[in-house]
């Protein structure tokens, strides 16, 4: 661990950074726990923001005019810095999409639309959030192709002896989360890339719920997709990406059809644009591509080794916590686990819980979290799910265990 | 009592509990007095779609009134499900389908009657008037 990094983080000045953090939800400091689903926004990401609309919003990739410039260079700002930040070897190998869910859709349909036919085999695991199971079986039920899935145990590892014998010559992709949404678990991806190319199939990584979390170098996982989100790293709503290998992206039809993504078009034949447009269909969000950078620029200023330490010293003292609650399970207990609390206590229904703690001022998550065959696979109808980002502090962690207590004693 | 006057009785009940726990603490406490649902009609049938904690609700006829029991797994819901029953329980379906229920907003629990709530409070009213009409034209 980097003790050196840790003593320099300032979580006061962090924290002041985020101006959502300092408000009162019924009467009481926030306590914001719910950074699964969603991040809050740095001052610099707002400031971008305002920036963008006050001084350079024009659309992208078309016009000769000043403005139109500007916002295309900053654009493609965006396109650099996500490059850098998870060390493509190319800037056109990043997509920018609306989203993880986007990401995802785009490879399963064009990458399916090519490679995948009757009887082949798309590989997920039992861990997977809704987006990253629905892209597939709708895949598979377009072309008659058949999910499997890797199974996990108790702990919400997954069973890797498992997944071997699921490789076969039928195996067209294999899509896992790096990070579980539900339980936490982090995955042995670079493993299961490897294994996975050995037997000659590409692999997508879900890594909307690691990119913020864990520092990620594409090139080193040697990982053909890798898709995530920009409102989970702390960046604005409606902007993703899709990393893609530039074999892979070239190998695949585009996904829609529309301007940007063209060279010539007439009515007989279209021919498409290079990489990365061809995959950039019509006017992007362009306010939250360029203001992605600003998010970016944040997390790299302070580190990801640090935000790395830091987390994970918060989530060792929350594990230890909340363990201390008489009842209470946690659903998702990997050796190798990255910021997200999940549990249940014996006899409350998460639902309940939720409502006393939102009372408290603390915003949790409770239900399945878009993993129902998680909760399925644990014999539980949802959890309460604290998810941690680098904002939170010790003391919020007091506050949540108090309030677990204080609702437990009114419920049962 | 009418159902205004059972929702003006509920109202000046909850005057009582000045912060939001003693009120919370009222609500569970009203879940233990609900009418609960006999075991066999606990089917997806009649559960309540669009609640994270699960609502089951059965209605009956009596003498040309309609009578509510019902359950939920989740202790705050159960509480909201036995107010609600309480106000419609024993009226006769024209009455229920006409009732302006304005008691939520006034005992402060107004987000739980937001169509976003997971609680699927909305929905158990839209399913209870729908019972009473589905009633009134048979009976």
């Amino acid at each position: 661990m980097n003790l050196a990094g840790l003593e320099d983080f300032d979580i006061l000045r962090v924290r002041a950074d985020f101006p959502l953090l300092s408000r009162e939800v019924n009467s009481r400091p926030l306590v914001y726990l719910d950074n699964g689903a969603t991040t809050q926004k740095p001052q610099q990401v707002i400031d971008a923001i305002t920036h963008y609309y006050r001084d350079m919003n024009s659309n992208v990739h078309r016009g000769v005019h000043y403005l139109s410039q500007i916002s295309t260079d900053a654009f493609e700002v965006t396109r650099r810095k996500v490059q850098a930040f998870i060390h493509a070897g190319h800037d056109h190998e990043v997509i920018i999409t609306k989203g993880t869910t986007d990401s995802i859709n785009l490879v399963a349909q064009c990458y399916g639309k090519v490679f995948v036919h009757a009887g082949d085999e798309i590989i997920i695991s039992a861990m997977e959030h809704h987006s990253n199971i629905v892209p597939w079986q709708m895949l598979c039920e377009d072309r008659g192709a058949v999910l499997k899935v890797i199974p996990m145990d108790e702990q919400g590892e997954l069973d890797i002896a498992q997944y071997r014998s699921l490789l076969s010559p039928k195996t067209k992709m294999v899509a896992v989360t790096y990070v579980s949404n539900a339980l936490g678990t982090i995955n042995p991806v670079k493993e299961i890339i490897r294994l996975a190319h050995q037997n000659n199939t590409p692999v997508l990584i879900d890594a909307a719920q690691a990119v913020q979390h864990l520092k990620i170098d594409v090139q080193d996982l040697d990982v053909d997709f890798l898709v995530f989100s920009g409102h989970k790293m702390y960046g604005p709503t409606g902007v993703g990406v899709l990393y893609g290998k530039e074999q892979w992206l070239n190998a695949i039809p585009p996904y829609q059809g529309g301007g940007d993504m063209i060279k010539d078009v007439t009515f007989e034949k279209t021919t498409y644009n290079d990489l990365p447009f061809k995959f950039e269909a019509g006017t992007p969000n362009i306010e939250a591509g360029i203001c992605l950078a600003a998010a970016i620029d944040y997390i790299e200023a302070i580190g990801l080794d640090r935000i790395k330490a830091y987390e994970d010293e918060l989530l060792e003292y929350a594990t230890q916590r909340l363990t201390e609650i008489e009842g209470l399970k946690m659903i998702g207990t990997a050796k190798s686990k990255s910021s997200v609390l999940s549990f249940v206590i014996e006899g409350v229904h998460p639902y309940d819980i939720g409502v006393i703690l939102d009372k408290l001022g603390i915003a949790v998550r409770t239900g399945h979290h878009c993993a129902q065959p998680v909760m399925d696979q644990f014999g539980i109808p949802g959890t309460v799910r604290a998810s941690l980002a680098m904002y939170n502090t010790k003391e919020e962690i007091d506050r949540l265990t108090e309030g677990i207590k204080r609702a437990v004693g009114m419920l049962v | 009592m009418t159902i205004n006057e059972i929702q003006d009785e509920l109202i000046e009940d909850f005057t009582f509990y000045s912060d939001w726990m003693e009120k919370y603490e009222h609500i569970i406490q009203l879940g233990k007095e609900l009418p609960l649902i006999d075991e066999q009609y606990k089917q997806d049938q009649f559960l309540i779609k669009g609640c994270q904690s699960k609502v089951w609700l059965y209605p009956t006829l009596k003498d040309g009134k309609v009578y509510f029991t019902a359950d939920s797994d989740a202790v705050i819901t159960k509480g909201l499900v036995s107010l609600m029953v309480k106000v419609l329980s024993g009226h006769t379906p024209q009455e229920i389908v006409a009732s302006d229920l304005y008691f939520i907003d006034q005992i402060g629990l107004k987000e739980h009657l937001s169509p976003t709530r997971a609680n699927g409070l909305l929905s158990m009213v839209k399913q209870m008037k729908l019972y009473a009409l589905t009633l009134q034209a048979t009976g």
